[in-house]
């Protein structure tokens, strides 16, 4: 099936974008939402399980105590108001990926309401205001079997693994979000970010996207230009990166804007984004309006935080992520477009932590945001993937202001770490990438590069001491990077017994 | 007052994946009435003074603390479903019946 696209520019001069993001936070406890099964990843098939998240007759849940305070402490941090007192509710659809028939969610009583969360978009702060957090639980994973694609569609049967069934999870949804016209994919991708980071700060959530644990839901809809009436929105489920978030309302906005454009109409449903192809498919042949029949969950009495609690975990909540960049901008000196470099990049941890390593500001930014980003870059993935650690790149630093290495140097001890030759100090032993500090080799090489270039050895007896330039260009090739360039110099005026 | 039609029997009976004849629509029709009828009837007796609530018990905040509690083992896990392959539980087709 294809799809005609509308040039996303020619889109935008059209029609004007309004977003909505639900996101979806596997919380970090050690045990389920309602069981003490073990929340683990990766277990073998059916190991997490128990009555209560398998459902079996007679079983009671029991809500967990710090996916209630983490709920509120999420809420707090994205500036909502936490309810006086709420309910638990049973969200009734057939499906197996819950063996209950029906989730445990919340309806129309959210832990949390009415918050909202600042982000940075070129240059400028976009509010994006957070309709309510929920708590509620993840669902098993389905296989499907048969079938020509492995997906739901024209499977012939599915088998379930209930070890994620119970898994505490946050439901994070932004209030409708117009206005931001051609920005919309990077506004997008920077509400998932910041919320992501505002999370990590949380330590509520390992907050991988390639696990699953943190999961949007992004819709989208397009409105004709100087329309006031939105338009009919469609919801990309389950996208698994940020890079994806972003990619996937460029592409619906296109995919929209041809159909609008040809007179036709958006249907209300659930797609798919796929990896590959950046584009989003159709997720159900035929949608049916839903009909959960919420209804007040019995097996669990109301929730009531205590105000007092409430103002605890206020007072107690770490430095949040804006602030912290705030702080660290005054304290590197960093300009705001390198840290809106840095933030874009997803790399401003990283340069936390090779600070916190022992690494000078500047040279951690340096190698993360030229190097480091460029390999990144040239391999597909992101900073945080590359094989080399904060600590590494700090040592890094270490050797390079030491004199042990130069910059050229300390670029293919990181090319040496990246291709898993072991940590900087073993590349530099194995692939000998010291600096030449020895007098006599530098010296033996001074010679041959003076006797190779006479015209220029005589302009510098002559007074010319600019020219050294030339000379110290070829000590530094002829000993293959590896010689101090600082230390050539001295030693060649000595030679031609100059000096400055 | 007939609160219950035949065709919200069916739209229930679509929900709940149940195939129900004709016939049974209108007989679960009239019973499902009657029980909304029943209930109905607390509303007659409840005064403004008493708020609705959904739970028996006057309780908030039962909590358990986040502890890990033994699992069962994938054999007894497994033991009741009516298919297994690879420790997981068969189920039949899930889309396809409306497709």
């Amino acid at each position: 099936m294809t799809e005609t696209l509308m040039p996303y520019d020619e889109a935008l001069a059209q029609f004007e974008p309004v977003l909505g993001l639900e996101t979806h936070v596997e919380l970090g406890t050690a045990s389920k939402m309602f069981c003490g099964c073990p929340t683990t990843f990766g277990a073998p098939p059916n190991t997490h399980v128990c009555p209560v998240c398998l459902a079996l007759p007679g079983s009671l849940p029991t809500a967990n105590e710090t996916a209630i305070e983490s709920t509120i402490r999420i809420g707090l941090a994205l500036n909502c108001s936490i309810a006086g007192w709420c309910r638990f509710a049973r969200k009734n659809y057939f499906y197996p990926d819950m063996p209950k028939n029906y989730q445990i969610s919340q309806y129309d009583e959210p832990l949390c309401f009415d918050g909202y969360l600042d982000v940075e978009v070129d240059g400028k702060t976009v509010r994006i205001e957070i309709e309510r957090v929920h708590l509620e639980e993840d669902t098993g994973k389905s296989t499907h079997v048969g079938g020509a694609t492995g997906r739901i569609q024209g499977a012939d049967y599915s088998i379930v693994d209930y070890n994620r069934a119970g898994i505490p999870l946050v439901e994070i949804v932004t209030k409708p979000i117009p206005g931001t016209d051609r920005l919309a994919p990077e506004v997008a991708r920077a509400y998932a970010t910041e919320l992501r980071e505002v999370m990590r700060s949380l330590g509520v959530s390992d907050v991988r996207m390639e696990e699953g644990s943190m999961r949007c839901d992004v819709n989208v809809s397009l409105m004709p230009r100087g329309s006031s009436e939105w338009g009919t929105r469609t919801e990309t489920k389950n996208v698994n990166s940020l890079r994806s978030v972003e990619r996937s309302v460029r592409s619906e906005i296109e995919r929209q804007a041809a159909i609008l454009a040809d007179g036709g109409r958006i249907i209300q449903e659930t797609r798919h984004f796929h990896e590959d192809t950046g584009l989003t498919t159709s997720g159900r042949s035929k949608e049916e309006a839903q009909d959960y029949r919420y209804f007040p969950e019995p097996d669990l009495v109301p929730i009531e935080p205590d105000p007092a609690w409430v103002a605890r975990l206020k007072a107690e909540l770490p430095e949040l992520p804006s602030v912290r960049r705030r702080r660290l901008q005054a304290e590197w000196g960093v300009s705001d477009l390198d840290m809106a470099a840095m933030h874009n990049a997803d790399a401003f941890g990283l340069v936390e932590a090779t600070v916190a390593a022992g690494a000078p500001a500047a040279d951690a930014r340096k190698w993360w945001m030229g190097e480091l980003a460029r390999r990144a870059n040239e391999a597909g993935t992101s900073l945080a993937e590359l094989p080399i650690t904060p600590a590494q790149i700090a040592r890094v630093t270490e050797l390079v202001a030491s004199g042990a290495l130069n910059d050229k140097l300390a670029r293919q001890v990181l090319e040496g770490v990246l291709a898993g030759e072991g940590s900087p100090d073993d590349v530099v032993a194995a692939r000998g990438l010291q600096i030449v500090n020895d007098d006599g080799e530098l010296s033996t090489i001074i010679d041959q590069v003076i006797a190779a270039n006479t015209d220029a050895a005589d302009k510098i007896r002559g007074g010319k001491i600019a020219a050294v330039g030339a000379l110290v260009g070829g000590v530094m090739k002829a000993s293959r990077g590896k010689a101090d360039a600082g230390r050539a110099r001295q030693l060649i005026l000595d030679k031609l017994g100059v000096t400055e | 007052m007939s609160a219950i039609t035949r065709d919200e029997v069916a739209h229930l009976a679509r929900l709940s994946r149940l195939a129900l004849a004709d016939e049974e629509l209108d007989h679960f029709a009239a019973q499902l009435d009657q029980i909304v009828g029943a209930v109905a009837r607390v509303a007659e007796v409840a005064a403004d003074d008493i708020p609705p609530s959904s739970h028996a018990l006057p309780l908030t905040n039962v909590f358990r603390p986040d502890e890990v509690r033994p699992s069962l083992t994938p054999q007894q896990a497994l033991s009741g479903a009516p298919a297994v392959e690879d420790d997981r539980f068969r189920v039949p087709r899930i889309l396809g019946e409306e497709a």
